[in-house]
């Protein structure tokens, strides 16, 4: 019954469950808005009834996905106000302005040329249906950006200062404020994260048409765009890794040191893999001893403080080291890097086996069509992980002390939550939103499964029904029967 | 007062004027689907009429909502835990209606289910928005530090903002008659249908208007209690109001051919004015308080942000809201007109 009436464990849950649930289809969006935008350019400049049945089936697939991250996006602008209303008072001066140019420029941007892309394919002129793409996937981008500036800021806060009453933030520095120590360095790592999410789902598409055996032309072709969309990511992403790490290193102790599971200060190794016993504060790990000091150093001796020290500052001196979720953070975080191996993986498969040159390609390769059709689990785990690390990582604070911040910013989770709203009406929300958001889900599957199913979008009489599709499948398969049975047919006749 | 914070009390509100007119239309629209459409092509050609914009109609009322946090932190902090559940209904109902947009022509098995959420969807957006701005304008108990402490949804039904709710729901009713006139092919039973609902329901929004007037002057003091400086402004926006919507219905009622966008556009002034009378009666209150509550009114002195912020708040908008601007003229440059029958076999 206490965790049920526990106001802020409840909202913490709410928010974790919905901004989750947001980051499924965000990364998918994004990752496919640019593989979108590539195959509309590339329709535009071929002229190819192939090129562009490809492109129009990539509109569908990211039109149906984009809905439900703007859908499930408004919740998260809503949550600051209806279950953070404590906070919304305390970063308003700050946190609001990024929120509203985020609508401003990215929304409006997104969804206006969104219209024109689902709509305007005889509306518009050919090169104007190509400029709508891009902005459409550079109002996605735009809009990853201005919800990380926020993000960010309450990572490492900064341009800021304590009101004289101690009761807000208040703003000294705009640009300070948005592009504060952490924001370019997390914003260039979220982005490339999702075009590896984005390529990865058209790899997987890929590899399950050459499983089946059809559209065999296509698939090669989005299986190679993806793959080197995705290795140019992957290759960025160990440089955003590197900044991210360093970035963390300097400014949130408290985060690094449960990552690498460390409470007494020593030098941080680099763990592969183990766990953190919290009750004995000790951390069983494999691990290169003194690698996590040279990644962020350059040295192998940088001694770093353990959460039992940070404990002892004045900065930190709210942290209770027993309630820490030191072992969860440990975990999403080596998750997070272990998935990154695998996706490594994939892509190099991928790109070895889809050359025109290889002697086998994906496409007689059943083993590693599947281990490419089950591929985008591993962005996915890495991307969710990875932000568990982040956001996780900061507790108990919802805005972090961080070492560059301003003094007295800085705000306990547990202070942020709305006085009005009761656990009860949690609990109501809850149950609603685990429903709804079930529907939208079980619904995108169906939707983004048939557009996936009926494959690349060639001119045909509108409205094909199911049944004239299967109908033209028998045909081109008695076709081909036929084909296959003719010249054997003649070389029984010259036989003869 | 500072300069900065009273304007963008009315930047504020004219974002939300921008939604009520926008988001009007096709939420209206979307109520009365079920009713107007009497069989799928009616209903692509409802859908069809708001394809293309009904996405950044909507972005209206996230931007109000980010405007409102950025310019006034306590007032949207308030206002949305305090009003939780009913917040929660219009996210739910919103979320849903996207979806359901997009999925509809794609899903024809699930189609009762997507129809049944996009009507639904619509609905309570449209009735329950009112309702909130009828508790912002008659008050009601906070705390010291401004947080709602009434019985959660059902303490912010009275009948003031149940009549405001409704009159917003006919309002939007209207505008969605009037968009689908103005966008259904001509001699369609859509068209006709469309232009045989407007009437009633400018009819009723009318009456409702005069009653609540009323109501603010039996049980609100009247003019008592607002800003003298904005006297004069109240009684032009009112004249406006009321000439609009005799205008929208005498054109109405006479259907001459190309009078449809007309009705519409009188429609949309009269929603405008109807949201800058609050504005003008509210100043400078954002959210009043009721007479039990130990909380103070939520003013534009006491919320605003700081000057910077809103300094930086105003250049952002001055940059943005020409470009958005800008993308409206280009989407609904592209698809005037009315509905044709190559946009209805292309989806």
């Amino acid at each position: 019954m206490d965790l049920l009436a526990d106001q802020v464990l409840l909202s913490r849950v709410q928010f974790a469950l919905t901004a989750s649930y947001h980051f499924i289809f965000v990364p998918i969006t994004i990752g496919i808005g640019l593989l979108m935008a590539i195959f509309v350019t590339r329709a535009f400049r071929t002229r190819k009834a192939e090129d562009d049945a490809i492109a129009r089936m990539w509109v569908r697939i990211f039109t149906a996905t984009f809905a439900i991250g703007v859908a499930t996006g408004i919740t998260m602008e809503f949550s600051f106000g209806t279950n953070w209303a404590n906070y919304a008072r305390f970063v308003g001066d700050i946190f609001g302005a990024p929120l509203a140019a985020e609508a401003l420029f990215a929304f409006f941007l997104e969804s206006i040329f969104l219209g024109m892309l689902i709509f305007g394919r005889n509306k518009i002129k050919p090169i104007l249906y190509v400029v709508s793409a891009w902005l459409t996937f550079a109002g996605s981008a735009l809009s990853a950006l201005w919800i990380l500036i926020a993000n960010s800021w309450m990572q490492t806060p900064a341009g800021a200062e304590l009101s004289a009453d101690g009761t807000e933030a208040v703003i000294t520095d705009f640009f300070a404020a948005a592009f504060n120590p952490s924001t370019l360095v997390r914003y260039g790592h979220t982005v490339l994260a999702v075009l590896v999410m984005g390529a990865f789902v058209a790899v997987a598409v890929s590899a399950w048409y050459m499983h089946k055996g059809r559209h065999a032309s296509e698939a090669r072709k989005v299986l190679g765009t993806s793959s080197v969309v995705g290795l140019i990511a992957v290759v960025a992403l160990l440089g955003s890794a590197h900044a991210s790490a360093v970035e963390v290193w300097e400014e949130q102790p408290t985060k690094l040191a449960m990552m690498e599971g460390m409470y007494e200060t020593e030098v941080p190794e680099l763990s592969a893999f183990g766990f953190v016993d919290e009750a004995s504060e000790e951390a069983h790990t494999f691990a290169i001893p003194g690698g996590t000091s040279f990644l962020a150093t350059g040295t192998w001796d940088t001694e770093y403080p353990g959460l039992n020290d940070l404990a002892a500052t004045e900065q930190f001196g709210d942290i209770d080291v027993a309630t820490m979720p030191v072992n969860f953070v440990y975990q999403v975080y080596h998750i997070m890097v272990a998935c990154f191996g695998l996706i490594v993986v994939c892509l190099a498969l991928a790109l070895i086996f889809n050359r025109k040159k290889a002697k086998r390609g994906v496409a007689d390769m059943k083993w590693l069509q599947w281990l490419l059709i089950v591929s985008p689990v591993f962005p996915f785990i890495a991307i969710q992980s990875g932000w568990l690390t982040a956001e996780v990582g900061r507790q108990p604070y919802v805005v972090y002390p961080s070492m560059s911040g301003p003094e007295g910013v800085q705000m306990l989770t547990e202070a942020g939550t709305s006085v009005s709203v009761q656990p009860f009406e949690l609990m109501i929300t809850l149950a609603l939103f685990f429903l709804v958001y079930l529907m939208l889900f079980v619904g995108w599957v169906r939707v983004v499964g048939r557009f996936i199913k009926e494959g690349p979008v060639y001119d045909q009489p509108a409205e094909v029904e199911a049944a004239d599709a299967d109908a033209a499948v028998a045909a081109v398969a008695c076709e081909e029967e036929a084909a296959a049975a003719t010249p054997a047919a003649g070389t029984e006749g010259g036989e003869r | 007062m500072e300069a900065l914070a009273v304007l963008w009390y009315f930047l504020v509100f004219l974002l939300i004027a921008g939604y009520f007119v926008l988001d009007g239309f096709d939420l209206g629209a979307g109520v009365l689907y079920p009713f107007i459409a009497k069989d799928e092509r009616d209903q692509a050609i409802v859908r069809r009429a708001l394809g293309p914009v009904w996405d950044g109609n909507e972005v209206w009322l996230l931007t109000a909502g980010g405007a409102l946090f950025a310019a006034f932190p306590d007032a949207y902090a308030t206002t949305f835990s305090g009003f939780y559940l009913a917040i929660m209904l219009v996210l739910f109902a919103l979320i849903v209606r996207a979806v359901s947009f997009e999925f509809w022509a794609a899903d024809a098995k699930w189609r009762g289910v997507w129809n049944a959420c996009f009507f639904l969807g619509s609905l309570v957006p449209a009735l329950l928005f009112g309702v909130a701005v009828g508790n912002a304008v008659q008050g009601i108990p906070m705390d010291a530090a401004g947080n709602y402490n009434g019985v959660p949804l059902l303490g912010l039904i009275t009948p003031f903002t149940l009549l405001c709710g409704l009159f917003g729901l006919a309002m939007f009713i209207a505008a969605g008659a009037c968009w689908l006139a103005v966008k259904a092919p001509l001699g369609s039973g859509l068209h006709e249908r469309a232009c045989r609902l407007r009437m009633p329901f400018q009819i009723i929004a009318f009456a409702l208007f005069a009653v609540l007037t009323a109501l603010v002057f039996a049980l609100m003091g009247g003019t008592d209690g607002m800003a003298a400086e904005f006297g004069l402004v109240r009684w032009l926006l009112v004249l406006l109001f009321v000439v609009c919507m005799v205008m929208a219905l005498v054109v109405g009622i006479g259907r001459k051919p190309g009078s449809d966008l007309w009705v519409f556009i009188y429609q949309s002034v009269a929603a405008v004015s109807s949201v800058f009378l609050i504005a003008c009666s509210m100043f400078p209150v954002l959210v009043a308080a009721s007479p039990d509550s130990i909380g103070a009114p939520i003013t534009l002195m006491t919320a605003g942000a700081s000057g910077l912020s809103l300094f930086c708040m105003t250049v952002i908008l001055c940059v943005g809201l020409p470009l958005v601007l800008a993308y409206h003229v280009i989407i609904y440059r592209t698809f005037r007109g009315r509905v044709s029958e190559e946009d209805i076999a292309a989806h």
